[in-house]
């Protein structure tokens, strides 16, 4: 009746599990039971839960990035201290069969659900509002790909509580992730919890290059995007390119657990190396896809603050489409060491140095950006300094893990892991803290607070050095990656520096979340009521914080580069607005539960697979289906909010510009 | 970074040229870049203000030249160190390697000596000053083989042969290690690497030849159970063919852990 699945498969032995277990689902529960009993549940399922607004969706995303960056740091935490604490005769609190799902979980966790939702969060909530449209191009298919991601994570954390997640790193590489060496269910809930997403994340793919493609406002042509939108097309295209590898890799090794195939296995013929040369196919290129979007963001940061346009912007673009196709053609590089021989070695080891050039280019072109400008160093611009000083830095330890000769003695060290935190850390998650610092004000009308702002940057760039430097080190002393426990003490010193770092990491942490509290509670002080809170330069400061659903009463009609700062320096010159438009009706679409509908089904089958209950995941299956159906045969499909309504929230936003300009012209009039 | 051989040495002159290449570089665009960011501060009113620069195309083809000039360069050692330090390619030497066989176990190292029909587990023992040729396998799931003192590494896979060509100059003694995760008992998968002057080796050999059990497909068979034994041992009489035999596939591979529940059990720590 329940496949594999019996009480057995509880960890009720072992306190670390449970406890957060028990932990979580007290929160979970805690959490309903307030929506509930305050009677908020009608608000968030109609407002939120169905939604397929792109602006809700993205804040939905970044929210399940931000859990799971939570949870994938205490994985973090855990590594750390029982590296610290295993050294010599030692055996440390974590035995490796529970070590080992905890690297693997925080491998996982932190690329597939965590950074993804971030990036792709950030992409949904911005990309249109600076496009100048209403929203993406298939907005149900944008709330089934949001909840089709949040299935996945739900399937990870399910793990923690109910069997076991995978042992084989973030990467299972067969043969070790075959049923003769693993034959748990870790294995299976890692591929069916990525598997789901990875569909979710395809349907963006298709999703955001379509909106790109076709939906831009009149006069938006390619060349006048804002780099953002630039960089969230080069992703998408890459999602669309290689998660289908992903997907079909996957599937070829779940069919060699479930159904016996030899695809990778050691014998009948099957090869361990296609696995790895596919998944790196797949793999690579995803790094590009989260840090192609943190250049956007950087792009958005470095002239806002400087009060300038981005220099060389068609060298960006040019850049930006170089790294997407030059990002195919080095995966060989994570191995070097499978003894692929010097021909083939050479050319991905100077492939892979080629993408430095991409990105260097990137570099200086953020410096000339702030050449000749007025720089204000807020918060998001602290980050966005911060991050040029470690990407160079991290970009240069992967130039050197490029070269082969280099790789034969720092492949899988700690090297290497210092060298892609250095990168990951210092330029997709300081992109992201920067974007969530600069948009906030957008999303929800408040700024947050500056000075635990600050307080978080210093922490987070100074905790990043103490606790990778000491890696860097110890990765050239030939300590190699994932270890549970250490044989040699001299060892010790720098893994007890790089705790402190963590610590300091937690304080920074720390810093965020008391920010967002402090933020919240002083929300009416930090209250942005123009709209434009940064001096920005894009369309989608050109909308009232928080934008109404509609984003734009009327499509704007976009004249050049930098559309919202050419219809501001115009308005300042003429010391008016443009004329009132005419007010139309604006459809919208409604909102669906399929996404959750399908996501749900999707936990469900992906659970029933993983425990091999049969019957249950053809009912997941047909349910899944059957809400798609239910969906196409829907009558209507839109709502139509009157021209009354959106004069009249545009009368508010023109009323709000009308402030600034009449602010300006009397501290214009003032004596210097 | 304390090389004890010329793959090692080679290793690391490469980190150490490039590495300074490359800080050559690196090193002027942080200062710039927060001079930049110091200069252009919106409270210094004294720097000039150019709200519309936002092109030149000598700054854009210096800073695209930049980085293709440094990568032009860094090909070339790429280039020259791929071929020179490729693990495949043997050592320049006027004396014979010494052919060791590696079989990586779950979790321990199996070395065969086909030539002086020895083999040991945990604990390989070189003639200093002269090369070694490994010819390195897995019986079961990927690790890589790696010396760090002695250089490069390189992955041992099940149903392959890889090649490595290492050589310590001097006596002494190393540490070895898997460079790849593959299991619960990865983290202590060990070997000593003991380097000894060329009577002292050979010296070693005949004190092994003969004494202790004889490694045949049976003995092997038994070492390829899951373990975490880490003690080293020695072999007086090797199968001839046996590493053959294990990287053909006729000698059956590890048998892996057994399920239950959909947890794995792992054998306790010390069972054989």
């Amino acid at each position: 009746m329940f496949g594999k699945l019996s009480w057995a498969a509880v960890p009720l032995h072992e306190p670390i599990p449970m406890i957060t277990s028990v932990v979580v689902i007290l929160i979970l529960l805690g959490v309903i039971g307030w929506v509930v009993a305050k009677g908020h549940w009608r608000y968030i399922w109609d407002e939120w839960i169905t939604s397929v607004d792109h602006k809700r969706i993205g804040i939905m995303y970044i929210l399940l990035g931000a859990v799971m960056l939570v949870r994938g740091f205490a994985d973090a935490i855990m590594m750390r201290t029982q590296q610290a604490a295993a050294i010599g005769e030692s055996a440390g609190y974590l035995p490796p069969e529970h070590y080992n799902q905890i690297f693997s979980a925080h491998g996982t966790i932190m690329i597939f659900f965590a950074a993804m939702p971030l990036v792709i969060g950030m992409m949904n909530y911005v990309m249109p509002l600076q496009l100048g449209v209403r929203d993406v191009a298939f907005p149900t298919l944008n709330s089934v790909g949001f909840w089709l991601t949040a299935a996945g994570a739900l399937l990870v954390n399910i793990s923690l509580f109910v069997g076991e997640f995978a042992r084989t790193g973030w990467l299972p590489y067969p043969p070790l992730s075959e049923t003769t060496y693993t034959p748990g269910v870790g294995v299976d809930y890692y591929l069916w919890a990525v598997q789901i997403s990875g569909i979710g994340t395809l349907m963006t793919g298709v999703n955001l290059v379509t909106t790109v493609l076709k939906m831009r406002a009149p006069g938006m042509s390619y060349l006048r995007m804002p780099m953002f939108c630039w960089t969230t097309l080069a992703s998408n295209l890459l999602i669309i390119a290689v998660f289908p590898i992903l997907t079909a890799t996957l599937a070829m090794l779940t069919l060699d657990r479930y159904f016996g195939f030899h695809f990778f296995t050691n014998e009948a013929g099957g090869n361990q190396m296609m696995f790895v040369n596919l998944i790196w196919a797949w793999g690579h290129p995803e790094v590009y896809i989260l840090v192609l979007p943190a250049f956007g963001i950087f792009s958005e940061i470095f002239s806002t603050f400087s009060g300038k346009p981005l220099f060389g912007y068609r060298s960006m673009v040019a850049a930006t489409l170089f790294i997407v196709v030059v990002s195919c053609m080095v995966w060989l590089h994570h191995f070097f060491t499978m003894g692929a021989g010097p021909a083939v070695n050479t050319f991905f080891g100077i492939a892979s140095s080629v993408i430095a050039v991409g990105t260097g280019v990137k570099i200086y072109n953020w410096i000339f950006t702030m050449y000749g400008g007025r720089v204000r160093f807020e918060v998001p611009m602290l980050w966005s300094m911060g991050f040029l000083v470690t990407f160079v830095i991290g970009g240069m330890t992967g130039v050197l893990l490029a070269i082969p000769p280099a790789d034969f003695v720092t492949h899988n060290s700690m090297f290497l892991v210092a060298h892609f935190h250095n990168v990951i850390l210092g330029g997709v998650v300081f992109a992201l803290f920067a974007a969530i610092e600069y948009w906030f004000p957008k999303a929800f009308g408040f700024r947050l607070h500056p000075g635990w702002g600050k307080a978080a940057f210093w922490f987070a760039f100074i905790g990043f050095w103490v606790t990778f430097t000491p890696l860097y080190i110890l990765g050239l002393q030939g300590m190699t990656r994932r270890l549970q426990h250490i044989n040699y003490p001299e060892w010790a010193p720098m893994l007890y520096l790089s705790v402190f770092g963590v610590a300091i990491l937690v304080v920074g942490a720390a810093c965020q979340v008391i920010q967002l509290v402090v933020s919240i509670r002083d929300r009416d002080k930090l209250r942005d009521v123009t709209g434009d809170p940064w001096d920005g330069r894009s369309m989608e400061w050109a909308t009232p914080s928080p934008p109404p659903m509609f984003n734009f009463a009327v499509i704007p009609n976009v004249e050049g580069e930098e559309a919202y700062w050419g219809i501001k320096t115009r308005a300042i010159e003429t010391q008016r607005l443009g004329p009132e438009p005419v007010y139309k009706p604006i459809h919208m679409p409604l909102n669906s539960p399929v996404g959750v509908i399908t996501a749900f089904f999707a936990s469900v089958t992906g659970f029933a697979l993983i425990w091999h209950i049969w019957w249950l995941v053809i009912l997941g299956l047909v349910c899944a289906f059957a809400g798609f159906v239910w969906f196409a045969w829907r009558d209507i499909h839109e709502f139509e909010i009157p021209a009354e309504e959106v004069a009249r929230i545009d009368r508010a936003r023109r009323a709000a510009r009308r402030a600034i300009l009449e602010r300006l012209a009397r501290e214009q009039g003032k004596p210097a | 970074m304390d090389p004890k051989g010329p793959v090692g040495q080679g290793n690391r002159q490469i980190i150490v040229d490039a590495t300074l290449i490359m800080l050559f570089i690196v090193v002027p665009t942080i200062l710039l870049a927060l001079w930049m960011g110091w200069r252009y501060r919106a409270s210094n009113t004294k720097a000039e203000y150019l709200p519309y620069w936002s092109f030149s195309g000598r700054i854009e083809a210096v800073v695209w030249a930049i980085p293709i000039l440094v990568i032009m360069f860094l090909s070339g050692e790429i280039w020259i160190g791929s071929h020179k330090l490729d693990p495949f390619r043997p050592l320049e030497s006027d004396q014979k390697p010494v052919e060791v066989q590696v079989v990586s176990l779950d979790w321990r190292w199996l070395f065969i000596y086909p030539e002086e029909g020895v083999a040991s587990v945990n604990e390989l023992v070189i003639p200093a000053g002269r090369p070694v040729h490994f010819s390195i396998t897995s019986s079961s799931v990927m690790n890589t083989f790696f010396v760090p003192q002695l250089g490069s590494m390189i992955y041992a896979m099940n149903g392959m042969v890889s090649q490595l060509h290492l050589q310590a100059d001097q006596p002494g003694e190393f540490r070895g290690i898997s460079g790849q995760f593959s299991g619960d008992g990865f983290s202590d998968m060990t070997f000593k690497v003991r380097s000894l002057p060329a009577d002292q080796y050979a010296g070693w050999v005949s004190a092994t030849r003969g004494a202790g059990p004889v490694l045949d497909q049976t003995a092997y068979a038994g070492l390829t159970h899951q373990s975490r034994d880490t003690r080293p041992f020695t072999f007086g009489a090797v199968q001839p063919d046996l590493f053959n035999a294990i990287a053909t596939r006729q000698a059956p591979p590890g048998p892996g852990p057994v399920a239950q529940y959909g947890r794995e059990t792992t054998p306790a720590s010390g069972e054989n």
